[in-house]
């Protein structure tokens, strides 16, 4: 099972290095890994999405709360939440056809062209991993030169602050 | 006034109360020294020979007394050096403060002279560790370190400290007390789940205490034994725990794993109900675990919830220190004024009875060659069960632990998780300095030695009476054991040609040695050596030289399936 789990931690050089080396030494898996300070300039939040069953799962969490930089720890699944990710790609069209196909599936995805440079596009799309996944795919008929994804961040519903 | 950032830190370790540091100087702590060499009143400094030695030293000194141990190395290969040590204490929880020296801090990160991330390189193996940037952080980071490794569920706390900052000047003060947003461990069990605990506990018929390390992390000794006997359950521990519950005592029935007693694994694997207490079901205890306990709840009470339902899933967890625990579980127990079913109790006493009859540790003492197991049995009834025993790590630990009768918490040392060899000299500094009067044993084999042979001439210069039992039997035993089961006896490696002649080795170090070769002279030699009080006694037995540790549950075997002998 995919899980998205939001980490409110120090805003310390190494707490990023003791939850990544944490998954590596434990034999964790991450999918995706994202991390900036938050507006209290003293934490950072990391969201980090994983997969496991829910022993393993709950071993994760464990082990991460036991990290003496982790503040707090969050399965965003646990929860009503929005979750985005924001993906870049650089797509060369081939002609004007396929120029107008790029810009009607940018729009169709709510996508932005937020570069041009003789033939090559640079789009811009946010949303959740399938819409990207989808996105991707309908552009496969075309020359993607580029991937870059920011990974998943995430945030929960309501007036609650997690 | 202002202090110095290496003042600073000597003044840190007397508001600690810090009687003893353990160390090696060099370059980078330079500083750090100079103010240690003018304390030396107030804190004296051991210097090992081996910074692997100075951790270990730390450990035994931890592990046999409540207090921290506390180390300092120097900067790259003296911190490396450490690391096996600090890795050690991360296994088996003991509360250490490391302080390593670092290079200067505009020289952090060029590969300057002996420079190594020694944070970096540790952080897999410590509860947590600190680059010091600025001397102003220095005292409080030092505070820090001491409340983390002792407080929770204990373990090393790395503080690395760059040398330009150790002359840097502040004004200092040392904080009574700290809190941190991030770490706030659960001391106190949760009322439900001791309520649902005693649900268990009530309703057992076939119930066994498996108990571990943290009991005698916690100071729980006597809790465990009040609360055991309470419930008249049979009681278990494990490699570390041995000493948390009296090994002569009836309810006892062993140290329970891969080299348990019969009775203890099988009464594991028949039980409907475990108490786990301050243990965490390593994977030598449990064997397969698929196999572990098939007809029993669990209840499992530890200070770190990580450790509950991590190898075996657990039916009531209590989060919590087990010296608090135990007395809210009674105390629940008493209110509701019940008792478990008292003839289903008698009932699996006497099927244990039965186990216990198979006397899984029967040897006999015959013939031209010495028996470990004879040589630990004897130290044992002339040391009056009373000594301190560190071990190192094979066969002749695991005949330490079989034999060796701790009725005594923290009398037991040994390095269980990681299973370090060269541990038991190195510890047994600690523990003798710790403790100066008392009997210190260390029982350890001609492979495991020589990893840290070097301290016996710390053993010299701070005059150390060890008495070193050295079960001799030309291998790395239980490398052998192994090949002779499993590998059909090609021993790669194993056999230890051209050991050295141990007693003139440790005459070398100004010791007295011994050579022991005949079962009639073992009882002799260690009543001599133990009576020699002031001196480092190395005794070298010459023991059969394929032995083999029984009773045994196989690699991936469950813990019914022991190989008797």
């Amino acid at each position: 099972m995919r899980h998205t789990l939001s980490i409110l931690m120090e805003n310390e050089s190494g707490a990023l290095s003791r939850v990544a080396g944490l998954f590596s030494a434990r034999g964790y898996n991450i999918e995706s890994l994202n991390v900036a300070a938050t507006d209290d300039p003293t934490l950072s939040r990391l969201t980090l999405v994983t997969h496991g069953n829910d022993q393993i799962i709950e071993q994760i969490m464990k082990q991460l709360n036991k990290l003496i930089d982790v503040v707090k720890v969050l399965d965003l699944g646990d929860h009503p939440h929005v979750e985005r990710e924001l993906l870049l790609v650089k797509i060369e069209a081939s002609d004007a056809e396929s120029c107008d196909s790029i810009t009607r599936v940018s729009d169709i995805f709510r996508g932005r062209v937020v570069d041009i440079y003789h033939r090559t596009y640079t789009i811009e799309v946010t949303g959740g991993q399938d819409k990207l996944n989808a996105f991707l795919n309908a552009m496969q008929q075309h020359a993607v030169l580029e991937v870059a994804r920011s990974g998943a961040v995430g945030i929960i519903r309501g007036s609650s602050s997690s | 006034m202002k202090l110095s950032g290496a003042e600073i830190f000597v003044e840190c370790l007397k508001a600690e109360k810090v009687d003893t540091i353990f160390g090696y100087p060099g370059g980078a702590v330079l500083f750090l020294y100079d103010e240690l060499y003018k304390a030396e009143d107030a804190i004296s400094h051991i210097l090992v020979r081996h910074e692997q030695g100075a951790i270990h030293a730390a450990e035994g000194y931890a592990k046999s007394t409540h207090k921290p141990g506390v180390a300092i190395v120097t900067s790259g290969p003296g911190a490396t050096n450490a690391v096996t040590g600090i890795a050690d204490a991360y296994m088996d929880s003991v509360p250490l403060v490391v302080f390593t020296g670092q290079v200067n801090r505009d020289l952090i990160g060029n590969d300057a002279f002996q420079e190594v991330d020694i944070v970096g390189i540790t952080r897999p193996c410590v509860k947590h560790n600190f680059l010091v940037t600025r001397v102003e952080d220095l005292a409080e980071t030092i505070k820090k370190a001491f409340y983390l490794a002792t407080t929770g569920r204990p373990g090393p706390v790395l503080v690395d400290i760059p040398k330009d900052l150790t002359k840097d000047k502040t004004e200092f003060s040392y904080p009574e007390t700290v809190s941190m947003r991030t770490y706030n461990p659960t001391v106190k069990g949760h009322p439900r789940q001791i309520k649902n605990a005693v649900d268990l506990i009530l309703a057992a018929r076939q119930p066994i205490v498996y108990s571990g390390g943290g009991v005698i992390l916690s100071g729980a000794s006597s809790e465990l034994k009040t609360f055991a006997q309470e419930l008249g359950f049979p009681v278990t521990n494990t490699l570390m725990g041995l000493g948390a519950y009296p090994a002569t005592d009836k309810q006892f029935v062993g140290m329970l794993g891969m080299h348990g007693t019969y009775e203890a694994n099988m009464a594991m694997h028949k039980a409907d109900l475990i108490l786990a207490i301050g243990a965490r079901f390593d994977d030598r205890v449990t064997g397969d675990v698929e196999k572990f306990c098939p007809h029993a709840k669990v209840v499992h009470i530890d200070i770190d919830p990580a450790s509950i339902s991590k190898n075996v899933s657990v039916d009531v967890p209590i989060v919590g220190e087990v010296k608090n625990v135990l007395p809210e579980l009674l105390k629940e127990i008493q209110r509701r004024g019940e008792k478990p079913d008292q003839q289903a109790l008698a009932d699996w006493w006497k099927q244990i009875a039965e186990w216990q009859a198979e006397d899984c540790l029967k040897y006999t003492q015959d013939g031209d060659e010495i028996k470990a197991q004879y040589v630990v049995e004897k130290f044992w009834e002339i040391s009056e069960g009373d000594a301190f025993v560190t071990s190192d790590v094979g066969q002749h630990q695991m005949w330490a632990a079989q034999y060796y009768k701790f009725d005594k918490p923290n009398r037991w040392i040994n390095s269980g998780g990681l299973g370090t060899m060269g541990f038991g000299l190195p510890a047994a500094v600690g523990v003798q300095l710790a403790h100066p009067d008392a009997t210190v044993g260390c029982i350890t084999g001609d492979g495991s030695i020589q990893m840290c042979i070097q301290e016996l001439a710390t053993c010299q210069q701070y005059q150390l009476p060890l008495k070193i039992i050295n079960l001799n039997n030309g291998y790395l035993g239980m490398v052998r054991q192994w090949q002779e089961f499993f590998y059909q006896k090609r021993y790669a490696m194993s056999y230890m040609d051209a050991l050295p002649d141990f007693v003139k080795l440790a005459e070398a170090y100004g010791h007295v040695g011994m050579r022991i070769e005949k079962p009639g002279d073992v009882e002799g030699a260690l009543k001599e050596a133990l009576a020699m009080k002031d001196r480092l006694v190395f005794m070298d037995f010459i023991t059969k030289k394929e032995g083999n540790v029984f009773p045994m549950i196989p690699a991936g075997a469950g813990q019914n399936e022991m190989i008797l002998v």
